[in-house]
């Protein structure tokens, strides 16, 4: 058992003891927690691969900015666990059925003939000066250009889809709007009167 | 034009360069700090500090007991208990001062008859337990003992206004 | 070096011994870069202090001193402040969720000083010589909100909690504005290595640097990086006005000083940055005789220093943003101004040669 071994072995068992507890935690805001702990140490195992773009890529967009939003939602809501619990048996067995399907989908790829560990040996150890960023981006912008804009049009919709269902305009609402404010000029809002001193009687 | 200017103005960020210029220049201004215990500023001779009790200059307390300070002390700090000497004047057994409720308004001062208890020049006293700024008699005309001749200078100084 | 290697190599094997001897000069250099890191935040917050004084018109702490040396009155003054921190009591509230109290802290100052393994402060003198360095970086500074969000959250205060929310929105948004500026420097460097990035600066004097170039990033990079470590005028996130301390009101003692600390090696690590992107780094003003002998890691020092100067100017000078206007400024100001800048940046580089060399002055395309 080498170095690169023993850090596989702790990154997987706290990747697994966290995950365990992202569902079993009481305390959302911990599970929240938690996840974020899986995706870190999940970013860790992508670094031994050597996918560093993948592994910061990771650590950069869920863990610095969707967790933080996840979080956030979790922190001020005021979540009553024993309402979440009530259907807990009613639901368990489509549930299971669900858990089911998907370790049989994915045992189905894992062990098949495209992706089992004849096929997918790995990889050769790259020089120090090789970039998987640039392949990376490479690859995305010539052979798979058209299913990663296809995904970029793909958010851009969800944005636009997410704004235009929250934004309304209300006629009733007062807000300052900065930019006007900064264009004001003394001489549209001040007057400068001249008036003559009163007269004493 | 107006508005050219307007964009220039603001993606320059003009406004806030000005701003900079301000504190920029002020950071080489001479500085108008007072360094406290070696440099101080001036006091007026009315200045209102620590309460003391004169005495006359055979050394007989000018205090007479009166207690018109205790009764126009709007803190009802002072305290005043008195009784007759053997040589039948009436003088203090008590003169208390809780400078903790005093507010230096200086009426006591105003109201002697005798010019008995002043307010010194003295700002820096402190107290470091419970009780310590509840200043006795003794202590008082101490007080006075000590700083008597500031005390008596300043009271000529300021005789002609009052 | 290799002779420390020998031993280690003798003692524990070839494996392990080549193993432990670059996990203990590892560590070595982690110590070298994070204890002069600390004692710079301690001067800083002296420096700070005394620049904000003299643009005031005061003059600052200038009582303690070391050994009773009187022209170095104020010097002493940020030990006393750290000696005064550690003896003080660290009250825990009541209903507060005590393993995230702790924990807040820790998670603030751990990604503010992992960010500096891959600072470059001279061509060779670099911990982690990455190539997503720049990446990592903003990984880092990513990461910095959860010990914000977390000491808010477990404080259970209305204040922390307020202050909380505030600054995360707020650095979520700026992390955007940064992060395009940063790409347009990436596009000119064609490189996510920070040594790479320096040295893509290189020339025959501060012209070449991307100061010129990408001036309008550098502003948004600057004021980005002002926004995202919660410094003034955008310290909405702990304004004393409304929220007493924003995130931080609970804490006392070393608790509280470890999210100072955070702060201030954020403030130094953005100062950093924008001189390794934009300054050119560890590069000379001009690369002639008597600029080349000062060594390359003085003038990056230099160059922070500067950046810094700039952070202390700005607290003494602006007023604290309102919410709403922070808002603006990072998401319908700086982000549609960098958008279009990586645009026009790319059909540049995208010119052909022949044309691009036709730029009249042109050094940098």
């Amino acid at each position: 058992m080498n170095f690169q071994d023993i850090l596989f072995y702790i990154f997987s068992t706290i990747l697994v003891a966290s995950a365990l507890g992202v569902i079993t935690v009481r305390n959302p805001v911990y599970s929240a927690l938690l996840l974020v702990l899986a995706f870190v140490t999940c970013a860790g195992l992508w670094l031994m691969l050597e996918a560093e773009f993948l592994a910061i890529a990771l650590v950069l967009v869920y863990v610095g900015a969707v967790m933080v939003l996840f979080l956030f939602v979790v922190m001020m809501l005021d979540i009553n666990l024993d309402r979440l619990r009530e259907g807990f048996w009613k639901w368990f067995p489509f549930g299971a059925v669900i858990a089911l399907i998907m370790v049989a989908e994915i045992s189905m790829v894992l062990v098949g003939k495209y992706f089992g560990l004849e096929e997918m040996p790995t990889p050769r150890p790259q020089d120090a000066d090789y970039s998987n960023t640039r392949e990376l981006g490479r690859l995305i912008y010539t052979e798979y250009v058209y299913a990663f804009e296809l995904a970029a049009v793909l958010l851009l919709v969800a944005m636009v889809t997410a704004i235009a269902l929250t934004l309304r305009h209300r006629e009733d609402k007062r807000s300052p709007n900065p930019s006007k404010q900064v264009k004001v000029r003394k001489e549209d809002r001040i007057r400068m009167v001249s008036m003559p001193s009163e007269k004493k009687e | 034009m107006d508005r050219i200017k307007k964009f220039f103005s603001t993606f320059l960020l003009f406004e806030l360069l000005k701003g900079m210029a301000v504190t920029g220049r002020y950071l080489f201004k001479p500085k108008i700090t007072v360094h406290f215990p070696e440099e101080k500023t001036p006091q007026s001779p009315r200045f209102r500090g620590l309460h003391a009790l004169r005495r006359y200059p055979n050394g007989e307390e000018r205090c007479i007991a009166c207690k018109l300070c205790e009764a126009v002390c709007p803190a009802m700090a002072i305290t005043i208990d008195s009784e007759q000497r053997t040589d039948s004047t009436r003088r203090t057994t008590r003169y208390d001062i809780d400078l903790s409720k005093c507010i230096f308004c200086g009426f006591c001062e105003e109201s002697c008859p005798v010019d008995s208890i002043v307010e010194t020049r003295i700002l820096e006293y402190h107290g470091e337990k419970r009780g310590d700024l509840i200043y006795t008699k003794e202590m008082l005309l101490a007080i006075g003992d000590r700083y008597e001749e500031q005390i008596a200078k300043d009271r000529e100084a300021d005789a002609r206004y009052r | 070096m290799e002779n420390i290697q020998q031993q280690f190599v003798e003692i524990f094997g070839i494996e392990w011994g080549s193993m432990l001897f670059s996990l203990a000069s590892n560590v070595t250099f982690i110590f070298a870069i994070v204890i002069p890191l600390l004692l710079g935040v301690a001067y800083l917050t002296f420096a700070e202090r005394k620049i904000i004084a003299y643009m005031q018109i005061r003059v600052g702490p200038n009582r303690v001193t070391f050994f009773g040396i009187p022209w170095l009155r104020g010097w002493g003054q940020p030990i006393a402040d750290a000696v005064k921190a550690i003896m003080k009591e660290i009250i825990i509230p009541t209903g507060a969720n005590k393993l995230l109290f702790i924990l807040a802290p820790v998670l603030t100052i751990m990604p503010a000083l992992a960010a500096w393994a891959v600072i470059p402060f001279s061509p060779e003198l670099v911990l982690a010589d990455i190539n997503a360095g720049l990446l990592y970086i903003l990984a880092m500074t990513s990461m910095g909100i959860y010990g914000i969000i977390i000491a808010g959250w477990a404080s259970n205060s209305k204040y922390a909690f307020l202050g909380a929310m505030r600054s995360a929105a707020q650095v979520v948004s700026y992390e955007l504005a940064m992060g395009f500026a940063l790409v347009c420097v990436l596009m000119m460097s064609r490189s996510l290595n920070l040594g790479d990035i320096v040295n893509g600066q290189q020339g025959n004097s501060l012209l070449n640097w991307y100061l010129i170039p990408l001036f309008p990033m550098f502003l948004v990079y600057l004021i980005s990086g002002i926004a995202e470590t919660n410094r003034a005028p955008f310290d909405v996130a702990e304004g004393e006005s409304e929220i007493v301390a924003g995130f931080h009101v609970d804490y006392s003692g070393m608790a509280f000083t470890v999210f100072f600390l955070a702060e201030y090696s954020n403030m130094i690590l953005v100062a950093t940055l924008t001189s390794i992107m934009f300054l050119g780094g560890w590069l000379p003003p001009v690369d002639m005789e008597p600029f080349t002998w000062i060594p390359g890691f003085i003038w990056l020092l230099l160059k922070i220093a500067f950046i810094l100067f700039f952070f202390l100017w700005f607290r003494a000078t602006f007023p604290r943003y309102r919410y709403d206007q922070i808002m603006r400024l990072g998401w319908k100001v700086f982000i549609p101004i960098t958008l279009i800048w990586i645009v026009l940046l790319g059909l540049i580089m995208q010119l052909p040669e022949s044309i691009r060399n036709s730029f009249p002055l042109n050094i940098w395309f």
